[in-house]
């Protein structure tokens, strides 16, 4: 089978990587660029947890191949924090104790980012709706809605 | 069969090379738009090894255009980018919201409403509403195009009349005039990320006063294809689209609908539950179309 060579951009730095043809942006990231923030859940774009940016639109990286790629523009949660620290989701999602196993987070804040970039007040239906792709099975969903809420909050703030 | 292959065309001539190409060597050919479908299939329930072709980069199935006349809609534009676009919904909001109703949003950062149609499922929610607007599929095929109504492009549960030498390139649909209006609705046991226990979909005409000069009703999730229920629509035209007509509709998308039972529900309940959503989505496609 020949490999495939995919050159593209992954939080803001270039990229280069030989994958197959079949292999998943998701095993990509993991396997060949070594960004194990980015999670594998269920492989079928049900829980979430492989969710990333490509051109900043998110999408579930088990359900887009490397090749897909090329030439695009990938952002994981490796990207979310900032040189100073962390982003204010991720303080938020700590503050509010909005994560146990931890293996949906990186989803659960790459997808709200997303969120915050587009709505930046947004109610409580709609943050619900925009992570309904993101499935939690430790701590139900409220403290993680709080904490998206309280980082919208503070992030009004900080503008 | 050979390995998995991947190509990406840069333009309908050349993705149909390929197909032929490929086709020649004896190797299988899938094409891909948002994988959503294709990507899970191919891990699962059917792993043979293809060729796949990815056809988002190609002018003609990104295109979307809204003419005078008529709106065109690429078979490789994902369902975020049409719910971003306004006027696209403020004329067809029926099939912008079916569209909006197939999974969460990273799913609609990729999935088609090419790729429901090609997808060709009993469940598909856009497929009934590409019906009532009647939708006409654009296909590329090595002696040209041709063009089939979306009616008649689903032949069976996951079969369509695609060859595997052509491509969807994208969907025609009429321009819907002022006093014209869709609807969609689907029963699901929760608010989101579910497939159809049923579907209706409703588009209509009402003259200045109020009279239904001509209508379309398709259900889906109740028959191995979508169905266009002509009995319905003729419930609904030449009335003011009340109570009585929009019941008379309801009962005959119930008496049309032949569904199985399943996990998601059983024909008695399918066959009750298609009607309520008939006389919902008509109620809402009314009240839009005379707004």
């Amino acid at each position: 089978m020949s490999k495939l060579h995919v050159t593209t951009s992954v939080n803001g730095q270039p990229e280069e990587v030989l994958c197959e043809p079949h292999q998943s942006l998701l095993d990509v990231l993991r396997d060949e660029l070594g960004l194990t923030g980015t999670k594998e859940g269920c492989s079928t774009g049900d829980c979430g947890a492989c969710s990333v940016t490509l051109d900043g639109r998110l999408v579930c990286s088990c359900l887009v191949l490397a090749a897909e790629a090329e030439g695009k523009e990938v952002g994981t949660i490796e990207g979310v924090a900032n040189p100073d620290g962390l982003h204010v989701l991720q303080q938020k999602f700590l503050e509010h104790a909005a994560l146990q196993c931890g293996i949906c987070t990186p989803g659960f804040i790459v997808a709200a980012k997303v969120l915050l970039e587009r709505d930046p007040n947004p109610d409580e239906t709609t943050i619900r709706y925009w992570l309904a792709g993101n499935l939690c099975r430790c701590t139900g969903y409220d403290k993680i809605i709080r904490a998206v809420q309280d980082a919208a909050t503070e992030l009004a703030h900080e503008a | 069969m050979g390995d998995y292959a991947y190509a990406a065309p840069t333009s309908l001539e050349e993705a149909l090379s390929v197909l032929e190409a490929q086709a020649n060597d004896g190797q299988r050919t899938q094409i891909l738009a948002g994988g959503t479908d294709v990507l899970v299939q191919m891990r699962s329930i059917d792993k043979e090894p293809r060729t796949l072709v990815d056809i988002k980069h190609i002018a003609e199935t990104n295109a979307l255009s809204i003419g005078a006349d008529e709106i065109f809609i690429g078979a490789a534009i994902p369902s975020a980018a049409l719910n971003e676009n306004d006027e696209l919904k403020g004329l067809l909001p029926g099939l912008i919201e079916a569209a909006d109703l197939i999974g969460s949003t990273q799913i609609q950062g990729r999935a088609t409403i090419g790729g429901n149609l090609c997808n060709s499922s009993p469940a598909g929610d856009t497929i009934p509403a590409l019906v009532v607007v009647s939708a006409v599929c654009v296909i590329a095929s090595p002696g040209g195009s041709r063009e089939v109504a979306v009616g008649d492009f689903v032949t069976g549960v996951g079969e369509n009349c695609l060859e595997s030498n052509e491509i969807l390139v994208g969907l025609k649909i009429p321009r819907p005039g002022n006093n014209s209006a869709d609807a969609y609705l689907r029963f699901i046991p929760r608010t989101e990320m579910d497939i159809a226990v049923a579907g209706a979909a409703v588009a209509l005409t009402l003259d200045e006063g109020g009279t239904c000069t001509s209508a379309r009703v398709a259900i889906g999730a109740v028959a191995p294809t979508v169905l266009l229920v002509e009995a319905a629509s003729a419930a609904l035209v030449g009335t003011k689209v009340d109570d009585d007509a929009l019941n008379a509709a309801a009962a005959a998308c119930s008496d049309a609908a032949s569904p199985i039972t399943d996990k998601r529900g059983t024909v008695e309940y399918r066959t009750k539950v298609v009607g309520v959503l008939c006389k919902r989505a008509g109620g809402i496609a009314r009240d839009r179309a005379s707004s």
